[in-house]
């Protein structure tokens, strides 16, 4: 029997209008001077001083592999040296007026603004991450987060009405490659704001843009010792948060060295802030606007290659929609450029370093070993550098590595819901919980899951937003303390 | 003849019921005199462990009151002591207090109650708040319980210094599994049985009994506590802080002190309960 005859014939699909590589880009590559100078030093009480043992280390262009500059290698001895700088510095600093101290901060978010353009490009250099990027989120943000932070210093009497807050005394901070001087201005900001001092060590794979800030703490006529900046491996980073001299311990990186933090400071009684790993859930209901939800799940994950705590690493998708969902996060991840970060026009620049692009590519691995299904944006790789094109991995369940761990890549793990319930309980199956995402359009079911998921950050129809009025940290092995906001600032404050 | 008063088997005070040990382990306790009182379980790793799970099991449910209810609870609970303040400040004075003192200290644990019981639908208002962001997002911050929090109460003041450990953390919706006083405790016990017939639903506080030295360390590293609130000194810091790392728990120190520094306005307030909330902070873009 012949199927009957519809009325209304199927309509074929309009055409897609993916030009991809049809015409290739012009390369446009942004030309600012990052005024990098062949060696520097570390800065300590003010002067820049080279390291007790007078060694260096290289760091490098990870988009070119090629050397960028040499820096003092941070010892033992200098930790003690900058600490001891810090102490010295406090009591002064400490009693300094908080409008006074507060001028400082506004210098420094001016000087950096004057100088944007210069440290972005030295930033992208240093990093790998694209220019676009820093240009437009990590190097304005930090100057925003002085700027914040600034306004906040003659008013800590606000901040615990009835109570009485003051500074902690030095406050030793250790921050990660993946937002280097945004996570300087995260730590250092607040810290001084309370009137505390500090020595902070920056990662060894990208500590340029930190001492490159120190230039800018002596045009600000910083007093001396207020903030000091010790370069070197993690090792030194160790040194520090074990110095007796600091207070307080602000980390930010993986749980698992935070874990071997935590434990070489058991006892000391020590102030801490632990902004630690994330392998956030960003779910996606049926009844989402899709085209922004797809657009979330890219910023997501693939904002600064993947390599981001509170990345949307586990995409949680309703069984109706998936199918969708995927070719359209496909089709999407096609026309992403990966290349010279430099370029103005770049999407996904270099990894960090070969290590992390080699741990990437272990992942994805072992996604493949375990059965998932693995799709990757076709690319051209350059000559050098170290690269990884968008990854997305279907078929994931709850017990694959690519679901658990977190990667720090442009890795997406693909996971289905069926009901809320559900939805839940998988987002928050894992010892991490630093944020989460939620799409849909229905403004209960928003506040539900914003009460139900146990992360420190819930995006609700957006993805990776950051402010400097936004409290940020997350809950069980995603850390303690919050950064950003009255509550980040408390957390740099003895309140009594 | 004079009639034989009844002695009372002590009991901890878990999931809402009154248990042994599991391990079948007492101890015998003295009152100030010398006399032989009772015999106190001495809990062990396994009643901790059972005790959390009980803990556990209420946190959703607790969480999900009202603040409002929360607190009414908090301040029925301090109606009651009040109620049996002779009898608390007996259990206190056979143990060696000072009359004068113990009613000193029931009063202040009272209050305390009451004080924490005001905070229930207030605190929210000051730790949290609507974050002035820049872009075209209402983002706010609100604090929500951890989950299940660990507390070892100071030796002394042994109600005093428990439930200044406790009301705080119960208060924003967190359940508890209490370690009470070594070497005093009874007026825990009494405490566990003013709990039972409270309106605080079981399991929400948990009480044992037993020697800090077999159970610290379980404290310390039982990965379902979120939190440690602990009067300890210097070689059980060490040992909590070693633990905590293994699930990077939040741990909060009381300094041990005596019963004069526990009275007072400093020993309460907003701090105690901004250490065992978790703030949240939700985004949403404002427009169509």
């Amino acid at each position: 029997m012949a199927p009957p005859a519809s009325s209304r014939r199927p309509r074929r699909p309009a055409p897609e209008l993916l030009f991809g590589d049809l015409w290739p880009y012009d390369p446009a590559p942004e030309t600012a001077d990052p005024r990098i100078r062949p060696e520097y030093d570390l800065f300590i009480g003010g002067r820049f001083v080279p390291a007790a043992d007078g060694t260096r280390f290289t760091s490098i262009n990870p988009a070119t592999e090629r050397p960028l500059t040499e820096l003092a290698r941070g010892g033992p001895a200098d930790v003690d040296a900058a600490c001891r700088a810090a102490a010295a510095a406090f009591p002064r600093w400490s009693r300094l007026p908080g409008a006074e101290r507060g001028k400082y901060l506004f210098r420094l978010a001016r000087l950096l603004q004057d100088r944007a353009r210069e440290f972005a490009v030295a930033e992208t250099m240093d990093n790998g991450k694209p220019i676009r990027e820093t240009r437009d989120f990590d190097v304005p943000s930090a100057a925003a987060h002085f700027f914040y932070h600034a306004g906040w210093a003659d008013k800590l009497a606000y901040l615990a009405p009835g109570r009485t807050v003051a500074p902690l005394g030095v406050v030793g901070q250790v921050i990660p490659w993946n937002f280097p001087l945004l996570m300087l201005a995260w730590k250092i900001a607040p810290a001084l704001a309370a009137g505390n001092c500090v020595v902070l060590k920056p990662a060894s794979n990208t500590p340029l843009t930190a001492v490159k800030l120190a230039e800018l703490l002596q045009e600000a006529e910083l007093p001396p010792g207020v903030v000091n900046i010790v370069t070197g491996p993690g090792a030194t980073g160790a040194h520090l948060l074990a110095h007796p001299l600091v207070r307080k311990v602000a980390f930010t990186g993986s749980t698992e060295v935070g874990k071997v933090i935590l434990r070489s400071v058991a006892g000391a009684g020590k102030r801490l802030t632990m902004e630690l790993g994330g392998k956030a859930a960003n779910i996606v209901f049926a009844d989402a606007p899709l085209d922004q939800a797809v657009e979330g799940i890219v910023n997501g994950i693939f904002f600064n290659q993947g390599q981001v705590c509170c990345a949307g690493s586990r995409l949680l998708v309703q069984e109706s929609v998936a199918e969708r969902v995927v070719a359209q996060l496909r089709r999407r991840l096609r026309v992403l450029r990966v290349g010279d970060p430099l370029d103005k026009n770049t999407d996904l620049g270099a990894i960090v370093s070969r290590e992390q692009r080699d741990v990437i590519r272990g992942y994805l691995r072992a996604g493949v070993a375990e059965g998932a299904e693995l799709w990757q944006a076709p690319f051209r790789a350059p000559a050098r550098g170290f690269y990884v094109p968008p990854a997305v991995f279907t078929g994931v369940t709850q017990s694959h590595r690519i679901a658990r761990e977190e990667i720090f890549g442009p890795v997406l793990s693909v996971l289905t819901f069926r009901t809320v319930e559900e939805a839940v309980e998988k987002a928050n199956n894992t010892p991490y919980g630093l944020s989460a995402g939620v799409w849909t359009d229905k403004g209960s079911l928003i506040l539900r899951l914003a009460t139900e998921l146990r992360a420190g950050v819930v995006w609700a129809n957006t993805f990776n937003k950051f402010d400097p009025a936004s409290p940020f940290g997350g809950y069980k092995e995603s850390g303690f303390g919050r950064e950003g906001g009255r509550h980040g600032l408390l957390d740099y404050c003895a309140v009594t | 003849m004079p009639r034989l008063p009844v002695t009372k088997t002590p009991k901890p005070y878990v999931g809402g019921a009154f248990i042994r040990s599991e391990s079948g382990r007492t101890r015998p306790l003295a009152d100030a005199t010398g006399a032989f009182f009772a015999h106190v379980p001495l809990c062990t790793r396994k009643d901790l462990r059972n005790a959390v799970e009980a803990a556990a099991k209420a946190g959703p449910g607790w969480a999900r009151r009202t603040a409002y209810n929360r607190g009414q609870i908090l301040y029925r609970l301090g109606e009651m002591l009040e109620a049996r303040r002779a009898e608390f400040a007996a259990a206190l004075t056979r143990f060696g207090a000072r009359r004068a003192a113990a009613l000193r200290e029931v009063d202040a644990a009272t209050d305390r109650l009451v004080h924490y019981a005001g905070w229930a639908d207030k605190y929210e208002q000051l730790l949290g708040g609507v974050n002035p962001v820049s872009g075209p997002y209402f983002n706010f911050t609100v604090s929500e319980p951890m989950g299940v929090i660990g507390v070892l109460a100071p030796a002394e003041p042994p109600l005093l210094g428990l439930l200044s450990l406790v009301a705080p953390v119960i208060v924003s919706g967190n359940t508890v599994v209490v370690l009470a006083s070594e070497p005093r405790p009874y007026p825990a016990i009494l405490l566990g049985e003013l709990l039972a017939t409270s309106d605080l639903p079981a399991g929400v506080v948990n009480v044992l009994t037993g020697l800090r030295a077999d159970l610290v360390p379980t404290f310390a590293t039982h990965a379902h506590l979120r939190g440690l609130s602990a009067v300890a000194d210097a070689a059980e810091r060490r040992v909590l802080d070693l633990g905590a790392a293994e699930s990077v728990k939040r741990v909060r120190y009381t300094p041990d002190a005596p019963l004069a520094a526990w009275l007072g306005g400093a020993a309460q307030g907003l701090e105690p309960i901004r250490a065992f909330v978790e703030p949240k902070t939700t985004w949403h873009p404002i427009g169509a």
